[in-house]
């Protein structure tokens, strides 16, 4: 197994070449590149049940469906929605896919530092997600307290969120191992002169969700374990009648799940700063910014969490310093897009899909992060709470945020991941439908949130009829999108042309080397001598 | 190749031997009893020894026992970027509990 | 180790042992070079994860103490001092003979170093066994979750109780891990998996010792010296 660089070209890392084939070879394979294929592969199933879900939530919103869906019901479904996107769609998202694959080869390695554990992390995310699936059907039935598990309602409900919980517990297990993983490889196996700032920026980007994965996450784990043991031992911390404070529960729970939104969107804004320059065929503006700028946002995003109480009682020092300290987190938020937006400026910009959705998610996580500016706001916070103001503008962020990042990311990478390219006119057909069918969704709902529309209602009165339908139709349009763009990629993974090394005239390492990569990455490891968006005028070959 | 300051304390060139943890042991079971001395002195006097000889024992067992003196600053960092991050956590919870 | 210099941190061979190769440890990455640095660098990122773990309960607790000061002072004096005082040294006897154990790894006393291991485990056992009876104890007089003499008591107290035993319990379940874990180290010193050029487990399983005694260093006095 010790060094055998032949001359010889390595087999690409979709051949089996091990004892082992088919599907077993991917599921006992600790190459960094299957792993990643495995958690895109599962995510994108679960996205689209999540996807389907939430297609059922609006069609109820049409009262000619009521009748189909009882509000117990409803509730159940807003709560799986909610699990199954954010616990399994957008929080392990771009670091499970787009890290695992593409990490070791933009710093030049053969692997992740701990290849086994990596695996592990993928068994770990599957068994949480079987959990969850089944908290649906056994027990007292699916879960209905939505994905917060709000004490002492969770404590109290004969729903089975004992089991769910638990699930959400296994998860966070997975992403605090992925992000041991991480940041040992970012350290230990850069390639010879990869330094510090000669490393991607979606590194960069890695890098800080992977301290937040570590420094958050096991908050959560605890303060579910609390929930369980209260839910069958009866400790008594969140529960009001035994001494125990709800307002507690609310403390730790989102000490964990606001981070948990850099968790999504930092990995999505590092995928931009790859895209950008490459379609701009020049150096990123404001490296050591953008660098320094994650960094920033994964600390201070970890001290805001309590902007989601600012209703429930706390002290007003506790609201005045949250409320700081979240107007504070825009302004690195604000640097990344000022960055962006330089680097396209007299950049010779070649318009391909890629940019294409990565411009949409700038426009998008501008709606996003502005909306959610205005709720760290006292003021305006209260009057928003708790509406569809608040589920238009974590859409944004988390949707039209992460989610096209997402989208942009896999566009950019898969003729690198598949060695095939896709058919740009169906990708840029399914842009429309998204895109338009996406803001009639969601920018209906934060019109709906400020004329009072409350979240979570089964029911809602007839002034808001006209935007539930115009929101609902938007839904159908998104979903139509969504298909197309899936559709197409599926279509291109079995029909599609082979797609050349460097198809887009990138210059980080990944499109230095064959598509699809082979078994080792590289034939040798790469010796760095520049920074990582060094574009030559003929380099574009 | 550039790599930075936290390989520069190569590890466990020269080992420590058996006398040094034993009597870091002793000065452990020292501040034991010190901290059980000091909460028979009143509630004031035990609140403080909590806070200062609790820190200073966990401080002997990550120092020596952990082989942090031993270790690069890579992982001295790492300890105390979490102790700082919980210490933080710590009070802005306490700007809402102690101020309600 | 570090007979590979430090500076050399690319392992030649990472790449083949993909095909799920059963190959020698859990943390170490293929045959050719290891990277004990690296290997200690995920222990600890994993030590920081417990210490975040255990910090999010003892949030809970001072939260929950600085409402309930009074009753958390009576509920400590119910406590038994003297099982706790004792089961810290026993504590922080079994680290000593952990970190002892390394030393003798590293000077090839194998005799020894399992001698100062076999010592770890009698002390995390008897840890355990002095715990269950304090356990035992406070059941047999109606203190413990849902039990209707503890219904009775001020709601502050309740809570003292429900934190007592989810953090005692919690930390127990580490001491039992941590007893797998040295166990196998134990193992693996005797079959000499573990030896003077290798004991890279040993060193990452004794910080998971070392962390779960901390832990413990700091219960003590939050539970039992309250009083």
């Amino acid at each position: 197994m010790s060094s055998t660089h032949a001359s010889t070209a390595q087999p690409s890392y979709l051949v089996d070449t091990g004892a082992r084939q088919g599907l077993m070879a991917w599921l006992t394979s600790t190459d960094h590149k299957r792993v990643g294929l495995l958690y895109l592969y599962s995510m994108v199933s679960f996205f689209f049940v999540g996807a389907i879900i939430g297609l059922v939530m609006r069609l109820v919103q049409l009262t000619t469906f009521e009748k189909l869906i009882t509000a117990q019901t409803y509730n159940a479904l807003f709560t799986l929605h909610g699990v199954i996107m954010i616990f399994l769609f957008v929080i392990p998202g771009l670091p499970a896919v787009f890290g695992n694959f593409f990490l070791p080869i933009l710093i030049g390695a053969k692997d992740v530092a701990f290849p086994r554990l990596n695996l592990a992390s993928w068994y770990f995310y599957m068994a949480g997600a079987i959990l969850a699936v089944l908290a649906l059907f056994t027990g007292g039935g699916a879960p209905d307290t939505g994905w917060t598990f709000y004490a002492p309602f969770s404590l109290k409900t004969g729903t089975n969120v004992s089991l769910a919980v638990f699930a959400a517990f296994i998860l966070g297990f997975s992403s605090m191992l992925t992000g041991i993983n991480f940041i040992t490889t970012i350290h230990r196996m850069r390639a010879p002169g990869m330094s510090w700032f000669r490393m991607p920026l979606m590194v960069w980007a890695i890098y800080s969700t992977a301290w937040i994965q570590l420094l958050a996450t096991p908050i959560v784990a605890i303060t579910l374990v609390l929930v369980i043991l209260e839910r069958f031992f009866g400790i008594g911390i969140f529960d009001p009648a035994k001494g125990g404070d709800p307002l507690l529960y609310q403390h730790l729970f989102w000490i964990y799940s606001h981070p948990a939104v850099y968790i999504m969107i930092l990995p999505a804004m590092g995928a931009i700063s790859e895209i950008i320059p490459t379609f701009a065929k020049r150096t990123i503006f404001g490296y050591k910014a953008i660098a320094f700028s994650s960094m920033s946002i994964a600390g201070v995003g970890s001290l805001v969490w309590a902007h989601h109480m600012f209703t429930s009682g706390m002290s007003n020092l506790a609201q005045l310093v949250f409320s700081l300290l979240t107007m504070i987190v825009a302004v690195p938020s604000a640097i990344k897009v000022f960055n962006w937006v330089s680097t396209l400026y007299k950049g010779s910009i070649d318009f391909q899909p890629p940019l294409f959705f990565a411009l949409s998610f700038i426009f998008l996580f501008c709606i996003g992060g502005l909306t959610g500016v205005m709720q760290g706001a006292l003021a305006i916070n209260v009057h928003i709470h708790d509406t569809y103001f608040i589920v238009g503008h974590f859409h944004y962020v988390m949707f039209g945020g992460t989610g096209f990042a997402f989208f942009a990311a896999l566009l950019y990478w898969f003729p690198k991941m598949f060695g095939k390219m896709y058919s740009k006119k169906a990708i840029y057909a399914s842009w429309y439908p998204m895109f338009i069918g996406f803001n009639m969704l969601y920018f209906g709902m934060l019109i709906l949130g400020m004329m009072g529309m409350p979240r979570r209602y089964y029911v809602h009165l007839p002034q808001y009829h006209t935007l539930h339908v115009v929101a609902t139709v938007g839904s159908w349009l998104l979903v139509l999108g969504l298909l197309m763009f899936f559709g197409a990629l599926l279509y291109a993974i079995f029909k599609g042309e082979k797609a050349e090394d460097n198809p887009w005239g990138g210059v980080t390492l990944e499109w230095t080397i064959p598509s699809p990569p082979p078994l080792e990455n590289f034939e040798e490891i790469p010796i760095v001598t520049r920074g990582p968006y060094h574009f030559e005028p003929q380099a574009k070959s | 190749m550039s790599e930075h300051a936290e390989h520069a304390v190569d590890h466990t060139q020269e080992h420590p031997g058996y006398g040094l943890f034993i009597k870091v042991w002793i000065a452990l079971l020292i501040l034991t009893g010190c901290l059980v001395g000091v909460s028979h002195l009143g509630q004031t006097a035990a609140v403080w020894g909590l806070l200062t000889l609790t820190p200073l024992k966990a401080g002997l067992v990550f120092y020596y026992f952990m082989h942090l003196k031993y270790e690069g600053p890579l992982f001295k960092i790492v300890v105390l970027v979490t102790l700082g991050t919980l210490l933080i956590f710590f009070a802005l919870l306490f700007s809402d509990v102690a101020f309600r | 180790m570090s007979a590979a210099p430090e500076t050399k941190v690319i392992p030649s061979s990472l790449g083949p042992d993909s095909e799920g190769s059963t190959g020698a440890s859990s943390v170490t990455q293929g045959s050719g070079h290891r990277d004990d640095f690296g290997s200690r660098l995920g222990m600890w990122l994993f030590l920081v994860t417990e210490m975040v773990l255990f910090g999010g309960l003892f949030i809970a607790y001072s939260y929950m103490r600085y409402r309930y000061p009074a009753e958390f002072h009576h509920g400590g004096g119910e406590l038994n001092a003297t099982l706790g005082i004792i089961n810290t040294l026993v504590l922080l006897t079994s680290s000593l003979t952990v970190v002892l154990a390394i030393v003798a790894v590293q000077r090839a006393e194998k005799k020894r170093a399992m001698a100062f291991l076999g010592g770890t485990l009698v002390l995390g056992v008897t840890f355990l066994v002095i715990k269950g009876f304090e356990w035992a104890a406070k059941f047999h007089h109606g203190l413990y979750p849902n039990s209707a003499h503890l219904a009775t008591l001020p709601p502050g107290e309740q809570v003292f109780f429900g934190l007592y035993f989810t953090m005692t319990g919690l930390h127990g379940v580490h001491v039992i891990v941590g007893l797998a874990v040295l166990g196998v180290m134990l193992w693996w010193v005797a079959t000499d998996r573990i030896r003077q050029d290798r004991y890279i487990h040993l060193e990452n399983g004794g910080l998971y010792w070392h962390l779960v005694d901390v832990i413990w260093i700091f219960l003590l006095p939050l539970f039992y010296l309250a009083a």
